[in-house]
């Protein structure tokens, strides 16, 4: 009609949890529209470390990540790709007292809320685990069915997975304007007009632009975690280590080179789309890393770089349904933390979409709880990453 | 700690075009730092000219060579900061908040990373050699042509036992001749330049005569054809070996050969070092002469990037002479930029260097047409290696094209090619040539790989010198930087 494609449900933004709604919708056999400004995976969701972790989550993120991991450890029946998903265990070590402080507290309260995944390693056991880490290492937290997978190729799969089950997948397309056309959305965008009965808004570090045309104003920022890779080392590491007081996620992949992440932000201007690395806080990064594995200095630099996403003040997304919309859902504000989240989330989506409601404990990241100021609650996450 | 340092311009690269322009700005009383990789000044052309071992035997390396010297002399004793050995392994348009409109200019010196902030940068990283991707170009006893006279140049070393030369281009012969001088046996010179391209050139020849590169060039050929077994129309070439090169096979028309060696020099012509040109986000156009990627550019060097500007081969191949005249250019317009010179005084500065400009370039179009690599040594088949970083070769790239990989940036997400500590610089043109046969497209439409950081290899220990962060410090890492 008029030129107008329509579908059921029109998704803006294909990153992993976009590519994930539009797979768990399409199976539900909904008519998929994706909208992607760039193509697939182009930024965070395709060049983020590639964490799969549990551990030391927000309270508010560990039932959605249980659930999720569960998803990632049959990934290859939801998605016919292994992701390069392997379980190596990821830990979070203690280089000072005040790090053994935090992680052991964070063990107490979970053992006290009944969770189990999380467990104590003493230094010893750090060291068994990890010959090449600095002696001074006082202990770590670890979840032993973590890992890490490949994001571009998950992200690509889900997306394939979604495409398999009717999804349709337009790139290159940037969504100029949404209105409300009777209970349903009209799309314009660069790439034409498309309507649809339903709105879910994906679209990362872009999020907050869609929301606002609805008054929800979210005080989302957009920032871009720094990645290292290192040229091919002799094997030495199997776990993925995090810093607990200093930002690092330091993992060696079957290739031999070894990722560095965790967190620490670029330049960031989204309106060029383009990202420029901090080189001085890279070397934070760097001092960190050489401080923990001292054989790590002489480790050439292969290539840095940066992918944009989106990040609330408390450190949470915002997954649900719109405050003042009918037929709007959100997915977006992952903090540097979304990826392991990403089957789960479209999962929850879809059922929000099909059925109103899903079995997991959403509140906490409704988009009402920045209606009311801007400002943020105040963090109780203790972590560096 | 070291603390991050300050200038107004910054030159990247101490050959003709970075001394010229150093010269220059520091007579407009500007505060000039210049980075080079080696440990002397003169680039590529006059690398070791103050210290090499061969300068109380100076017929060996030629005239053209020391009368590089005298530049290099005003240079060292100009005022600009020179830091020899510096590694600039990125320059980023995004400063931290104390230094506005500046670029951050990342480089180590000693294994220990520093930081520059300044106002205008000149890119005069000069030129490399193209790469060369036959069969066996990876076994030890292969080498280009340009590092071989590297290790002339700086340490007076050559090879000994069975040497051959191959591939084309006005660098080849020179190579030839000055191996000759120093008493150096040649076995053999493959000259893979095709049968009858001298005559399609025809309407370029005149500009060529009066060029000044053409009696020099015509001596310079003459002997080394009557001293050295050269092989004219080689069409086809191989080196053999297991561990190391034993042997070469090349074609002539419909004969083939193979001759047994201990050393292969390859060489067909260099191209413009854009590395970090390309880091910058300068535009770059295909050279469809000399098949290679080039930086645009207007006459002073100015590019797409503002405040960045290029000049010397990096800009584009036109010799030391042009390099030095492009130098100074990019100078006089930089000056202007700066206040230093009005427009009136900087064009009519200009008028004398675009002389020379135009002088030194003519008959450029005659060789580099003369010279074109032919298409079988740009366009590798079958299992010769590509990217040698990650050891990828020419099929493997072929076949990711037809299952539809349409460019090199692609090319990388499936094979990994160009993902190896050269970033590219082996493989750029290569993989671009590749796709675009393959897609039957030109090379402009393929495209080129999106440089990532660093431009040039770091370690983290080096890195891990740089001055901390206040946020480090502070040990306060979460979420900050808003837009």
């Amino acid at each position: 009609m008029n030129g107008i494609t329509h579908a059921d449900v029109i998704i803006i933004g294909g990153g992993i949890h976009g590519s994930s709604a539009a797979l768990q919708l399409a199976k539900a056999g909904k008519r998929v529209l994706l909208l992607e400004k760039n193509y697939v995976a182009r930024h965070a969701s395709g060049v983020n470390a590639g964490g799969v972790r549990t551990l030391t989550r927000h309270m508010a993120e560990v039932p959605l990540s249980l659930a999720s991991q569960h998803m990632w450890a049959n990934i290859q029946e939801h998605v016919d790709d292994d992701c390069g998903f392997e379980v190596t265990g990821q830990i979070r070590v203690a280089e000072n007292e005040s790090d053994e402080k935090i992680l052991s507290d964070r063990f107490t309260m979970m053992q006290s809320n009944g969770y189990i995944h999380e467990e104590w390693v003493d230094a010893v056991g750090v060291r068994d685990m990890i010959p090449s880490i600095t002696p001074n290492i006082l202990g770590g937290l670890i979840a032993r069915s973590d890992g890490a997978a490949d994001p571009y190729r998950t992200t690509t799969a889900f997306r394939l997975k979604a495409q398999q089950y009717g999804a349709d997948i337009r790139e290159g397309v940037t969504v100029k304007t949404v209105v409300r056309q009777g209970q349903g959305w009209l799309v314009d965008t660069t790439g034409g007009r498309f309507g649809s009965e339903v709105l879910v808004n994906c679209a990362g570090a872009w999020a907050d632009q869609i929301s606002a045309q609805f008054g929800e104003i979210v005080p989302l920022k957009p920032i871009a975690p720094m990645m290292l890779v290192t040229s091919r080392m002799p094997h030495f590491l199997s776990l993925v280590v995090l810093g607990t007081g200093r930002a690092l996620s330091f993992k060696q992949r079957t290739n031999g080179t070894v990722l560095i992440g965790g967190g620490r932000l670029a330049w960031v201007d989204r309106d060029r789309d383009i990202t420029e690395l901090d080189f001085r806080t890279l070397a934070d990064s760097a001092r960190t890393v050489c401080d923990l594995f001292p054989h790590m200095r002489n480790a050439s630099v292969n290539r840095g770089w940066a992918g944009i996403e989106a990040s609330m003040p408390d450190g949470i997304p915002v997954i649900g349904a719109s405050n003042t919309e009918q037929n709007l859902f959100h997915a977006f504000g992952f903090s540097a933390h979304g990826f392991q989240l990403g089957p789960i989330v479209g999962k929850i989506l879809s059922e929000l979409i099909i059925t109103g409601s899903t079995n997991l404990p959403i509140e906490p990241f409704n988009i009402s709880r920045f209606a009311a100021s801007s400002q943020a609650p105040a963090g109780a996450y203790p972590f560096a990453t | 700690m070291s603390q991050v340092s300050n200038c107004e311009v910054a030159i990247i690269g101490a050959g003709p075009a970075g001394m010229a322009a150093a010269l220059a700005l520091t007579e407009y009383g500007l505060d000039v730092v210049v980075f080079d990789e080696n440990p002397a000044a003169g680039g590529q052309i006059y690398r070791g000219i103050t210290s090499s071992p061969l300068r109380d035997r100076p017929q060996i390396l030629g005239k053209d060579y020391w009368a590089g010297e005298p530049l290099v002399k005003k240079f060292q004793a100009c005022d600009a900061q020179k830091i020899h050995e510096a590694i600039v392994w990125a320059v980023s348009q995004q400063t931290s908040d104390f230094a506005p409109s500046h670029f951050e200019i990342g480089y180590s010196v000693n294994a220990e990373a520093r930081l520059l902030h300044a106002r205008h940068v000149l890119v005069a990283t000069g030129a490399h050699e193209r790469p060369f991707p036959i069969r066996g170009w990876t076994l030890p006893g292969v080498i280009t042509g340009g590092a071989a006279q590297t290790l002339l140049k700086s340490n007076a070393i050559v090879p000994s036992d069975r040497i051959v030369l191959a591939g084309c281009g006005p660098l080849l012969y020179l190579i030839a001749w000055q191996y000759l001088n120093s008493g150096v046996k040649i076995d053999m010179l493959l000259d893979t330049t095709p049968k009858g391209r001298v005559l399609s050139l025809w309407p370029y020849l005149l500009d060529f005569v009066r060029s000044p590169y053409f009696l020099k060039g015509l001596n310079l050929v003459r002997e080394v054809n009557s001293k050295v077994n050269v092989v004219k129309h080689v069409s086809e070439l191989a080196a053999n070996g297991v561990d190391a090169l034993e042997s070469i096979t090349f074609k002539t028309g419909n004969q083939e050969r193979t001759v047994e060696a201990d050393h292969l020099l390859l060489h067909q012509g260099v191209m413009p070092n854009i590395n970090l040109a390309q880091a910058l986000g300068i535009t770059l156009n295909w050279n469809d002469v000399i098949k290679c990627w080039e930086p645009v550019a207007d006459i002073w060097g100015n590019t797409n990037v503002e405040r960045v500007h290029i000049a010397g081969d990096a800009a584009g191949i036109a010799g030391a002479w042009a390099a030095e005249s492009r130098g100074r250019l990019a100078a006089t317009d930089i000056a202007f930029q700066l206040g230093k010179l009005t427009e009136q005084q900087r064009d009519t500065v200009a008028v004398k260097l675009r002389h020379d400009y135009v002088a030194v370039t003519r008959g450029r179009e005659f060789f580099d047409r003369l010279f074109q690599p032919p298409v079988q040594f740009r366009r590798p088949t079958g299992d010769t290696v590509v990217c040698r970083c990650e050891e990828i070769t020419a099929s493997q790239v072929r076949e990711t094209v037809k299952i539809g990989c349409t460019g090199p940036n692609q090319m990388k997400s499936f094979l990994r090619c160009g993902m190896g500590p050269c970033q590219g610089r082996f493989c750029a043109v290569t993989v671009t040539e590749l796709i675009a046969d393959e897609r039957n497209v030109p090379e402009q439409d393929v495209g080129h790989y999106r440089l990532r950081f660093p431009t040039k290899p770091l370690t983290l220990g080096e890195l891990a010198a740089l001055p901390q962060t206040e946020d480090s410090i502070k040990a306060v890492v979460r979420l900050k930087k808003p837009v």
